[in-house]
């Protein structure tokens, strides 16, 4: 290494003063803190970014894919055959599953997206929503509906960079 | 049964003993001190059991295991897609690194390449996680030796990269996003851009720890001649990565092997330091860092189009077989014996850690030295206690 | 000195009161806008983000928050520790402080006490403190304690030296030792007959300056020179095992004792609570107006805060020396310097 011209330890000093000066400086000037003020700031997160799983119930067929991919084994289904009636006039009647009920425990949850890539409905989307802990892990437990309620807050796939193959979906 | 009961519950007091006796002051010369397992110095829970003299070590000994979490055990009940998600926990700063050598040794078992563009954007992500594990290494350093200033800087420029990685794989520390045949996704739209701007952050930040942390005096003279490793002694502990550089041994997997990944596309220097000495291991991974941004840089530039998968089935059923890939991960060398007998998941797989052999040079090294000292040589080695224990 | 103020004879005992009162606001008052300023808002600055914001507009009452905190903490003591004489480790560390204090002059007539010898006391109570630590460090049954203590030990006694001498340059040229004569001589001085400034020795005796405050951050054991607490190694060396109360005093002595050696520098070195007399035509002490007994504590505040910067500043941003370095600074830099520095003074005193 070179042997700076202003000693090392001065120019230490002139970093953390720098620092200190670009912090007191107010935002519109370019300055201000690194840090983002929690509750009354909040940072939007990336589009893809896993946050929690929503559930499209219709598309589920309770066919248990998802429940036996996952690491942690932390998804609970339990479903029904139903004799559904015929598509056509005069045909067999379709047995079809029902979906009693589809828990997924995030208290367990590795949040690795192995269920959403490997369900076969589309039925398992992911969202960016982060603010859902509560006081008691129980409550951690979300069933159906409330995986239902997260499907609002699932958004639009991102644009692909320039050169990437389109998806044939 | 109470037979059992009893000879269970005579081991646990004798074990208890065991350890009880290493902390009490028995012997006369000498005190036997324990750094950890709970020590800020240490990465994790380490425990060091040194016998001082005064201020000096004159025995020492790691004593790892503490975070132990059955990874290899793991590994024999999961699918692959699981084992990938598991393995990204081990060393858990730069974490899509863990993914790469498996993901390799099943597809050097499964005898398909993954696209050009996958094997380009999976180098990117690469070294986008040394950049992330190192730049965090360099704010560590400061506060081990007791400047608590760059340990900010270093998180707050670290975001840039974890924000990165989230637009692109979802997960900030997990990304879980290397697949058997290429990646999951494809890049999302201005990413590149967003890139190089980061990278040229990045070099400010490299610029700005030169400043602050390794052109101050103090720290020259804490880190200059403290834990010399000649380069035949490195060699035959089995260390790798920035230690075995940094005692003048020229040796680098990106670049010494042939492995799908796009390094043979890019141009990069191989730093070494012929000291071998705390001050070189430190400032060859600042230089690293500054290499892995121009290297970024560069892929970024010649980037192909193209699909991001290669023809894979659903369910992937990989061939009997074994096979071994190790790459230079930011801690050093890490590689995976995969021991396939045909079914959704591996019969057995073997991590090598680069921390685990890198600290089994800790015995030899501390003999003699300060007690500030051993902090300064820990540091300096910098080990991830996931990466020891799996 | 409240006599002057309040144009009242005030029996011994109300003097006596009000002594007390105000040496504990003077200490408190320094620790608390220290801590405040200093620690919280300008380490955060450095660091890029912006520290307590709740507690307080701006944060200004975390430090309330804190007492409170550490008020209600349960009053541990380690099984095996020896009792009483780890009860009695604060205490004597802050008593250290406010013994410092007596001596340090605030005004014309603000001052606790008027010694003779004002230097020599303060220099011989200030290693009061070096007790204090130790048998912390011995009496809380913890090897990390012990290895923190006798390294407080060997480093606070070594930069004891190096602070004397370099307050004895001061003392030669003041020609006293009483620290009010210290000050009025440093703003009734003139430099090679030009008396605008005054004769603040911080310019006559800069290696001195230098010196003294490299002492003082050994002494009050901060970074680079804290060796003692290492947090990254001893975990808070000699506090380690403190908490709840103790540990409060110990954190109020350590910055409290910050406040006070930068008040004793700003009265030493930097003219202390005047400005140069020159400025409003006064020729002695007995000549000045009656309200600088009010301006002269808030000078005296705004000079220990300057100080105070620049000591804050010097920790939040080196790494720390080790013990044998330290050590070796100390007895082959510092003092054979101060030594030179006082030969100096004491030709050029006599020459000119």
């Amino acid at each position: 290494m070179t042997k700076p011209k202003v000693p090392g330890l001065f120019k230490g000093l002139g970093v953390t003063f720098h620092t200190m000066a670009v912090t007191i400086k107010p935002k519109k000037y370019g300055g201000g803190a690194a840090t983002v003020q929690y509750p009354r700031e909040k940072e939007s997160p990336p589009i893809r970014a896993r946050g929690v799983i929503a559930l499209r119930e219709d598309n589920c067929t309770a066919c248990m894919l998802c429940a036996r991919s996952c690491p942690d084994w932390c998804i609970y289904i339990e479903g029904h055959k139903e004799l559904a009636p015929p598509r056509r006039a005069g045909g067999a009647p379709r047995k079809v599953n029902k979906l009693d009920r589809f828990d997924i425990d995030y208290a367990l949850c590795m949040y690795c997206g192995i269920c959403v890539e490997v369900c076969p409905f589309d039925a398992l989307f992911w969202s960016p929503e982060y603010e859902y802990s509560e006081p008691r892990i129980a409550d951690l437990l979300h069933d159906k509906t409330k995986l239902g309620e997260w499907m609002e807050t699932v958004p639009e796939a991102p644009e692909l960079e320039a050169g990437a193959e389109k998806k044939k979906k | 049964m109470s037979d059992l009961a009893d000879r269970q519950k005579l081991s646990y007091i004798a074990a208890q003993a065991a350890d009880a006796r290493l902390n009490v002051e028995l012997e006369t010369e000498g005190m036997t001190l324990n750094i950890g397992p709970q020590h800020p110095a240490t990465h994790g829970t380490l425990r060091i059991i040194v016998r001082l003299d005064g201020e000096q070590v004159i025995w020492a000994e790691p004593s790892a295991g503490y975070m132990h979490r059955g990874y290899e055990k793991l590994t024999e009940v999961r699918t692959f897609p699981q084992v990938t998600t598991l393995i990204n926990r081990i060393d858990w700063l730069g974490s899509f690194a863990n993914e790469v050598p498996f993901i390799l040794a099943a597809e050097k078992l499964m005898d398909i390449e993954a696209p050009a563009r996958a094997q380009h954007i999976r180098t990117i992500l690469f070294e986008l996680s040394r950049i992330a594990n190192v730049s965090l290494f360099l704010g560590d350093l400061g506060v081990q030796l007791g400047a608590i200033t760059p340990v900010f800087m270093a998180f707050r420029d670290r975001e840039y990269v974890l924000n990165l990685i989230e637009g692109a794989t979802g997960g900030r520390f997990h990304p879980n996003f290397d697949r058997i045949g290429g990646l999951k996704d494809d890049l999302p739209a201005g990413w590149l851009v967003e890139t190089k701007q980061v990278m040229k952050k990045l070099r400010n930040f490299c610029t700005e720890m030169e400043d602050l942390l390794f052109g101050n005096e103090i720290f020259q003279s804490r880190t200059r001649g403290i834990g010399v490793i000649p380069k035949e002694v490195a060699l035959q502990y089995g260390l790798s990565g920035a230690n075995l550089r940094a005692s003048g041994v020229d040796w680098d997997l990106r670049r010494d092997q042939n492995l799908p990944l796009a390094y043979d596309k890019v141009d990069f220097k191989v730093w070494t330091h012929p000291d071998g000495d705390s001050f070189a291991r430190c400032w060859l991974r600042l230089q690293e860092t500054r290499e892995a941004t121009k290297i970024v840089d560069q892929l970024i530039d010649t980037l192909p189009a193209g699909p991001i998968m290669a023809k894979v089935p659903r369910i992937i059923k990989v061939p009997e077989g074994e096979a071994w890939v190790s790459t230079e991960n930011p801690l050093g060398e890490m590689g995976y014996y995969v021991v396939s007998k045909g079914d959704l998941g591996p019969f057995r797989v073997k991590i090598r850690t680069a921390s685990f052999n890198n600290i089994s040079i800790v015995p030899w090294l501390l003999r003699g030295v300060y007690v500030p000292d051993v902090i300064t040589i820990l540091a300096s080695l910098y080990f991830i206690l996931g990466d020891i224990d799996k | 000195m409240t006599a002057s103020l309040l144009a009242v004879d005030l029996p011994y005992w109300a003097q006596s009161m009000f002594r007390v009162l105000g040496g504990t606001v003077a200490v408190l008052l320094a620790a608390g806008s220290i801590v405040y300023l200093f620690l919280f808002k300008m380490m955060s600055f450095m660091q890029s983000r912006l520290g307590p914001m709740e507690a307080g507009p701006y944060g200004s009452l975390q430090l309330f928050a804190e007492v409170g905190k550490w008020l209600q903490k349960e009053d541990l003591s380690p099984e095996r520790a020896d009792k009483r004489i780890f009860k009695m480790a604060p205490l004597i560390v802050l008593v250290s402080t406010f013994l410092l204090v007596a001596v340090v002059p605030f005004g014309p007539d603000d001052y606790f006490t008027n010694f003779d010898a004002g230097v020599f006391y303060m220099l011989a109570v200030s290693s009061i403190s070096v007790l204090g630590i130790l048998i912390a460090g011995w009496s809380s049954a913890n090897k990390y304690s012990l290895l923190g203590g006798l390294r407080a030990a060997g480093q606070l006694i070594a930069y004891e030296l190096p602070m004397v001498l370099a307050v004895v340059g001061v003392v030669i040229q003041a020609g006293t030792m009483n620290m009010q004569q210290i000050v009025v001589a440093q703003n009734t001085g003139e430099i090679f007959g030009w008396g605008g400034i005054g004769n603040p020795y911080v310019l006559t005796q800069f290696i001195g300056f230098l010196i003294f405050m490299i002492a003082v951050q050994a002494e009050l054991t901060q970074a680079p020179f804290d060796m003692p607490i290492a947090e990254s190694e001893l975990v808070s060396g000699y506090m380690t095992e403190y908490s709840g109360f103790r540990f409060l005093i110990f954190f109020i002595a350590e910055f409290a004792t910050v406040g006070v050696f930068a008040l004793i520098a700003s009265a030493l070195f930097l003219g202390g609570w005047g400005v140069p007399f020159s400025w409003f035509g006064w020729d002695s002490i007995d000549s000045i107006d009656n309200w600088m007994n009010v301006a002269g504590p808030l000078i005296m505040f705004s000079k220990m805060l300057v100080l105070a910067f620049l000591i804050m500043w010097v920790r939040f941003s080196y790494p720390r020396f080790r013990e044998d370095q330290l050590q070796r600074f100390a007895w082959k830099v510092l003092i054979p310097l101060a030594l030179i520095n006082i030969m100096f003074t004491a030709v050029l005193k006599v020459m000119l």
